[in-house]
């Protein structure tokens, strides 16, 4: 197969991963091939060049060393079994006809220290089960969960909703900073959390921390009681990570935390996460497959609600043991 | 054909969906101690609001089945003030109606035509666009102008001399500006906001295309307002027409002020039979109930109730035609009417 | 670009044609001008007449509130000049001044003008601030129950009839507090001892600045809860994830994003309701006593509330039936209008000067 191919001088791009001789045996199963036509030649190599460096974010020393400091996985933190997400049940009854199974039967657990990246076509589930690690698809009244998730061994059920997230923080697709000022955004949770309300010179070093880890703080520095939603899109994406891990959650979930921004700012997001990967379990979901190989460590690919494959992020992509991967992965569909 | 196609795939059919479980919430005594109290309140204030609407709706309903008879509405009011004795509201239900007709139909097409203009109009240069913004917030005033403002001013309006022929002169000659065309035309002007408002809001809301459309085919632009935009918006005039009749029947200090002093049968002026009655004063169903109240003079509370409830049914079914109005027009456009409303 | 210039070629250009413009044009156009006038008129019409006629409609919608502006102000000129700024201030018994107006001469002396209004800027001060505070954490509060809490049958049912309270007439407010809630007060909450300590100063019948505000309050309370709870519920939903995603409690996101992203409307249906209650004159007029007397803290809490009071609408409602008689009084009665009015366009300014500092913080949306 054309795995031994791709070994060595691997290009950023899964489109370009694809040799352009493949025999049509190997696309498509057999019976059609004969009106299979030829495969589209391979679109030409482009280097895009960035017009300036991304903004560093770690210091010098350790910036081109992001991807090879893991030593070894820690301990596990997020555990699911055979979760499954079910749309439009009516309550308490069982088989709705209008239902919709999002996520069906999926294992998996989450290591503290590695980037879990999730990965597939849209509308696979993968926002859904993202979403269900925290308990967020309770707010839509029509979606079920079954199967059982645990967080460092306790059922995430038996947690109140608001510890369970406060220990597992999620991004947004979108930038979601809230009308006020980058301040007031990124002290949200440490102010509304506690049970008293803390004053601001107390949690200040708190919040510039966070805002330094998420490679903000320079940018913002002068003025922090700026109105929040004047920033640009990656800005405010950043902005949304500080406030996400202000409180030192111990795992941070990304619903395609990129999707809406540009390279530059992508750049800076993916390199963050590198960053942060040595504090906390990073899940990802990403339909962009040069990004879950730019951060992965582990990569669980999904297709129609089934987990298809899951495994690092060097044997999925470029040892994928089912069929469906391999497709999916040189980009034959999706 | 595509191997991976969605429907090459099996669907997971038979599989038991799970059945909807939650987790814990976050517990009340881990709240803050204010939290706890503003949840508390928020739950009193709704149940008391709540129950509060039911009291008045409840108390009026029962008010009026026990003090409404069906003679009440078909015969006249007695002569006088006082209204102790027999006799219904008749003509106050007639002032009620004609005033809303009045009023209307001058506030209809100011309304309409104002909006179309603004829409239509109003972007091109400097001049249009100042004029537009002085339309804009001159109906801002409006809206905003308490009704009586609105109610004396209408009164000084009709005593001037000249519109004397609008209404009666009293025996020293001065006009009184007491008259059921004075009463609409003013009334006129409080429901001018909301036709308005919903006219405008109906426009800015067609689409871009509709117009290009239109002109696109040889159509001018008053031949665009006139056959494509107007039709097109006609639930919205129609929200904005029903909102402004609900202000003019609901609406007391224009017809004590303007319409009658106090007398609640409808009094021709001359012998001309229907301009007479239209330079005449007269009584509404609202300044029937002022006036039978404890405030006013008639003295007659079971006819201010039963008469109270024959209005508050009127709000009602007015209230409903702006729901049928806005959940028909709902399900082609997203048009709200809430802003309007009020 | 105009346009209605765009349009207009479809009918200049025929006219123009050099062809059609014989040169015996000027005799032409002066004998037949009727003529061509109407049968230009019977024409359909053309984009620049229209246009016209409908911004001569617009105008004329300008030009009546203009003219109402400008002919309260004229109306109430006389008794400012007559009283300068002691107008506002306090002293002697402005039901009496307003009363002794009725009977002066059609030219009367300047002596004739003098009032003393502060009694009723008070009372209207007064009701309408009891009113606000008594209903916007009330309507604040509700709004969170409505779309926040309540079950979802409680919300189908309680919109519309939020909406149904927000339109009913004032006079049938004003009938069921003056024929419920005035004796109520009057027979059970007002003690025999404090209706005899004011004896000779009022009578306290229950009709008062209490009932005023209370029902007041009933009245404003829907139009806030209707404006408050549409912009809660239209709050993005991006905000409201945000906030429960980042362990925050249902009721602290609410507060702490959703109500702080909509202080633009709260200060809109605030500023709404206050102009209601300051102008509600029929109401006030039915429950609050129509007397001119300024209620005193002084007397215990719970008289102050007992006491009746007057306002400038209800001053209107009460005297209109001097008008045109006396221009003391009609002068006098105008002056309460225009400070009716001039509030209302100072709070609706008010209100849209405030919004523009609260949007800051959204401007990216």
């Amino acid at each position: 197969m054309n795995n031994d191919v791709l070994t060595e001088e691997l290009p950023a791009d899964p489109w370009l991963a694809a040799p352009p001789p493949v025999p049509p045996a190997s696309r498509v199963p057999a019976g059609s091939a004969a009106s299979t036509p030829p495969p589209a030649p391979v679109p030409p190599v482009r280097t895009i060049v960035l017009d300036r460096a991304p903004v560093p974010v770690a210091p010098p020393h350790q910036r081109e060393a992001v991807r090879t400091q893991l030593a070894a996985a820690g301990p596990e933190r997020l555990t699911l079994r055979n979760v499954s997400i079910h749309y439009g049940a009516d309550r308490g009854s069982a088989g709705s006809p209008n239902g919709r199974r999002a996520v069906n039967d999926v294992s998996l657990s989450i290591h503290q220290g590695e980037v879990l990246a999730l990965i597939g076509p849209s509308g696979c589930g993968k926002t859904s089960l993202l979403r269900t690690l925290t308990r967020l698809t309770e707010l839509t009244p029509s979606a079920a969960r079954g199967g059982e998730i645990l967080l460092d061994g306790q059922d995430v059920h038996a947690l109140q909703d608001t510890r369970l997230r406060s220990r597992v923080a999620m991004v947004f697709q979108q930038p979601n900073p809230f009308p006020m000022s980058i301040f007031d955004n990124v002290a949200f949770a440490l102010r509304e959390q506690s049970r008293k309300r803390p004053r601001r010179r107390e949690i200040e070093p708190q919040v510039v921390d966070a805002l330094r880890r998420a490679g903000l703080y320079e940018e913002v520095r002068e003025d922090l009681d700026r109105p929040a939603l004047r920033l640009s899109g990656g800005q405010q994406q950043r902005l949304c990570i500080a406030r996400a891990i202000a409180t030192g959650p111990e795992v941070l979930l990304m619903d395609e935390p990129c999707s809406a921004l540009d390279p530059i700012s992508t750049a800076a997001i993916e390199r963050l996460i590198g960053e942060l990967r040595r504090e906390l379990a990073v899940v990802i979901v990403t339909h962009n497959l040069a990004q879950a190989r730019r951060v992965a460590d582990k990569v669980a690919f999904m297709y129609l609600g089934d987990l298809v494959e899951y495994g690092t992020a060097e044997q999925v992509f470029e040892a994928p043991r089912a069929e469906r991967t391999r497709e999916y992965v040189r980009g034959a569909f999706g | 054909m595509n191997a991976y196609a969605p429907q090459a795939l099996a669907d997971p059919v038979g599989l038991e969906p799970p059945r909807p479980t939650r987790g814990r919430g976050s517990s009340l005594w881990g709240w803050r101690l204010r939290d706890q109290l503003i949840l508390l309140a928020a739950w009193g204030a709704g149940i008391g609001l709540c129950l509060i609407a039911g009291a008045i709706v409840l108390y009026m309903g029962i008010r009026g089945f026990q003090y409404l008879r069906p003679d009440l509405l078909i015969t006249r009011p007695q002569a006088g003030v006082d209204q102790n004795g027999a006799g219904g509201f008749l003509d106050p239900l007639v002032g009620t109606a004609v005033l809303t007709l009045i009023g209307i139909s001058i506030a209809l097409p100011l309304g309409v035509c104002a909006a179309a203009w603004i829409v239509e109009y109003g972007q091109g240069g400097r001049a249009r666009q100042s004029l537009a913004r002085l339309v804009e917030s001159s109906i801002e005033i409006v809206a905003g102008t308490p009704d009586i403002v609105i109610a004396i001013f209408g009164l000084a309006v009709f005593q001037l001399g000249v519109l004397g022929p609008l209404s009666s002169r009293s025996e020293s000659g001065v006009v009184t500006g007491h008259s059921f065309i004075a009463a609409g035309a003013t009334m006129s002007l409080i429901a001018l906001p909301p036709l308005f408002a919903a006219t405008r809001e109906g426009l800015q809301a067609v689409p871009a295309q509709v117009r290009e459309a239109a002109f696109a085919l040889g159509k001018t632009r008053i031949a665009t307002i006139r056959r494509v935009l107007i039709p097109s918006v006609r639930s919205n005039i129609a929200t904005g027409a029903t909102l402004g009749i609900s202000r003019i029947v609901g609406d007391t200090a224009i017809v004590i002020v303007v319409l009658a002093e106090g007398a609640p049968r409808n009094e021709a002026v001359g012998s001309t039979p229907v301009l007479g009655f239209l330079r005449g004063t007269g009584s509404s169903l609202t300044s029937f109930v002022y006036g039978n109240s404890p405030a006013g003079e008639g003295n007659s509370p079971t006819k201010a109730y039963a008469a109270a409830f024959v209005l508050l049914l009127f709000i009602l079914a007015l209230n409903g035609i702006v729901g049928l109005i806005a959940r028909a027009h709902a399900r082609s456009s997203g048009f709200d009417v809430g802003e309007a409303r009020l | 670009m105009d346009p209605a210039q765009i349009t207009r070629p479809t009918q200049a250009p025929l006219a123009s044609l050099p062809a059609q413009t014989p040169p015996s044009r000027p005799p032409a156009r002066g004998r037949a001008g009727g003529a061509a006038l109407l049968a230009r008129l019977r024409r359909p019409w053309g984009d620049r007449r229209a246009e016209l006629a409908l911004g001569a409609v617009s105008l004329l919608i300008c030009l009546a509130v203009g003219a109402m502006v400008a002919l309260v102000a004229l109306r109430a000129w006389p008794t400012f000049t007559h009283n300068g700024l002691a107008w506002l201030g306090s002293g002697g018994d402005v039901d009496r001044q307003i009363e002794g107006m009725v009977a002066t001469s059609n030219h009367p002396p300047a002596s004739a003008y003098h009032v003393r209004a502060w009694p009723l800027l008070y009372g209207t001060l007064l009701s309408t601030g009891l009113a606000l505070a008594v209903a916007l954490p009330f309507s604040l509060l509700s709004s969170i129950f409505i779309v926040e809490f309540a079950p979802k049958l409680v919300r189908k049912v309680i919109s519309p009839v939020v909406r149904l309270l927000a339109s009913v007439p004032s006079v049938i407010y004003g009938l069921i507090g003056i024929l419920v809630l005035v004796p109520f007060v009057g027979n059970h909450l007002v003690t025999i001892p404090e209706k005899r300590s004011l004896i000779g100063t009022v009578e306290l019948t229950g009709a008062s600045v209490g009932v005023a505000a209370l029902i007041l309050a009933v009245m404003i309370t829907p139009i806030m809860v209707a404006l408050i709870s549409d912009a809660l519920a239209a709050v993005p939903n991006a905000w409201r994830e945000g906030a429960l995603a980042l362990g925050v409690h249902k009721l602290r996101a609410t507060l702490a994003v959703s109500l702080r992203a909509i202080r633009p409307a709260i200060v809109a249906a605030t500023a709404l309701a206050c102009a209601r209650a300051l102008g509600e004159a029929v109401m006030i007029s039915m429950v609050s006593g129509s007397i001119s007397f300024a209620p005193s803290l002084g007397h215990g809490p719970l008289t102050f509330l007992a006491e009746p009071v007057r306002t400038f609408a209800s001053s209107i409602v009460d005297n209109h039936e001097g008008f045109g008689g006396a221009p003391a009084l009609d002068s006098t009665l105008y002056a309460f209008a225009l400070l009716l009015l001039f509030s209302a366009i100072v709070l609706s300014i008010g209100a849209y000067l405030i919004k523009l500092p609260l949007r800051r913080y959204q401007a990216a949306r």
